[in-house]
């Protein structure tokens, strides 16, 4: 005979399981529409009909970046890639801050008739999870270690805690 | 009568404590709480501050800013505190609620009303300052992509709980009510934090980690544990606070009660 507190106990279990199996298999379900934006190879497999509006994210390929204006308007050419397919990107407009070459971006915007190309309205910088010093960072630079037009940080433990004097120095011994 | 604990309002139980049961009691006197809480609570707070403005100062204005985001990077001195404590926040308050559901502890009940209100200031605190950190980083205060969202869901989540656990005229159907909700809610806690790993999206992946290498430099590390340190001591300190006055405000309401009675009869 259980007693009361036993019986509370085991209902709180069992609801528990109940409500995050619940919750999993909704979350399994949405899976596509929770993803935050379809990376290149993505758009390739899954082929949105032109004039679908949806997210592009991915990385900025290096020497790709192309800009002008055009009506007076600031005018950007460049491709986006996830290191499998890349898809060229046209946006007119303000870049945020951190758009530069290796920058992680999502892009807001639709394909073209033909797959040519994906014409962006806006385009938003994705942060990666590093946080490095200026002089951290040129000291990976002229180490060879790291340019950052070719993508994120190197592997964190050869960084975050040396200083930019012995990551030049690790290079020259 | 109320005892000076005022222990004939908030414990309903009629039948002898369990062995289990027994432990879990000795925590869940009103009065022993206030004794052990009371003399420590102002060098708690006290401390809780110094650390804390130990650890803003230093992020703000002797750590080295990020070498791309520039000074916007000492955001993260506030942002990434207030949502680990906004995160284990919510996590004390579904232990509270399993506590009350479970073995009808009166002590967790007043302390799940009370952790309510400081947690979600710690959430607003962390969508404020992360939206803040967006507009110049991203290009946008908001998006709705999964971290983002699950975690205005757990703001949602404090403010329900807050308001339910009022919303009766009798208190214990409101815990009971809230104590629900409260353990409905922890579903959302593991989807916060792998919500960056499971979906694509614009909110980056975490800089700590326990087990590996963490993403950032050692200089800027340091102040960003020490204000973690400091916002733990202030959500511990605020909770406690409250919890001591929601005890003395219960004794205060059961006095008044018996007086009326005693007036009426």
């Amino acid at each position: 005979m259980m007693s009361r507190k036993q019986r509370r106990l085991w209902l709180v279990i069992a609801c528990g399981i109940g409500v995050s199996s619940a919750t999993a298999l909704m979350l399994v379900a949405f899976r596509s529409s929770l993803s935050f934006f379809l990376s290149p190879n993505e758009v390739l497999v899954k082929h949105p009909s032109p004039g679908m509006v949806f997210r592009l994210g991915g990385v900025v390929q290096a020497d790709t970046v192309v800009m002008g204006t055009r009506d007076n308007k600031p005018y950007t050419t460049f491709r986006i890639t996830d290191g499998q397919a890349s898809i060229p990107v046209v946006y007119t407009g303000i870049l945020p801050g951190l758009f530069r070459q290796g920058q992680g971006v999502v892009t807001i915007g639709a394909m073209t008739k033909g797959d040519r190309e994906f014409v962006a309205d806006t385009v938003l910088a994705k942060h990666g999870a590093s946080y490095m010093p200026a002089d951290v960072e040129q000291a990976l630079r002229k180490a060879g270690k790291w340019n950052p037009k070719f993508g994120p940080a190197p592997n964190a433990a050869t960084w975050d805690d040396k200083s930019p004097r012995t990551i030049e120095a690790d290079n020259n011994g | 009568m109320p005892d000076y604990t005022g222990q004939t309002v908030v414990s309903p139980i009629g039948m002898p404590p369990s062995r289990a049961g027994a432990w879990l009691h000795r925590f869940a006197n009103p009065g022993r709480f206030q004794r052990l809480v009371q003399p420590v609570l102002p060098f708690l707070a006290a401390f809780a501050f110094v650390v804390t403005v130990t650890g803003l100062v230093w992020g703000f204005f002797f750590a080295p800013a990020d070498w791309q985001q520039g000074i916007a990077s000492r955001i993260m001195y506030v942002h990434i505190p207030a949502a680990w404590v906004a995160m284990n926040g919510y996590a004390a308050l579904a232990i509270c609620s399993l506590l009350s559901i479970v073995w009808r502890h009166p002590l967790a009940d007043i302390a799940a009303k009370e952790i309510g209100p400081v947690g979600a200031g710690f959430t607003a605190l962390c969508l404020i300052s992360g939206s803040l950190w967006g507009r110049p980083e991203w290009g946008t205060y908001w998006v709705w992509d999964a971290r983002l969202t699950s975690v205005l869901i757990l703001l949602f989540l404090y403010l329900g709980h807050m308001a339910l656990i009022r919303a009766f005229d009798n208190p214990q159907h409101g815990y009971r009510a809230a104590a629900i909700l409260g353990l409905v809610g922890a579903v959302n806690l593991p989807i916060i934090v792998f919500s960056v790993y499971w979906w694509n999206t614009l909110h980056q992946g975490n800089s700590i980690s326990v087990t590996g290498p963490s993403k950032i430099y050692i200089t800027m590390l340091y102040p960003l544990i020490i204000s973690t340190v400091g916002f733990y001591l202030a959500f511990a300190a605020m909770s406690l606070g409250r919890i001591s006055s929601g005890i003395m405000e219960n004794r205060a309401r059961s006095l008044l009660l018996a007086q009326a009675e005693r007036g009426g009869a």
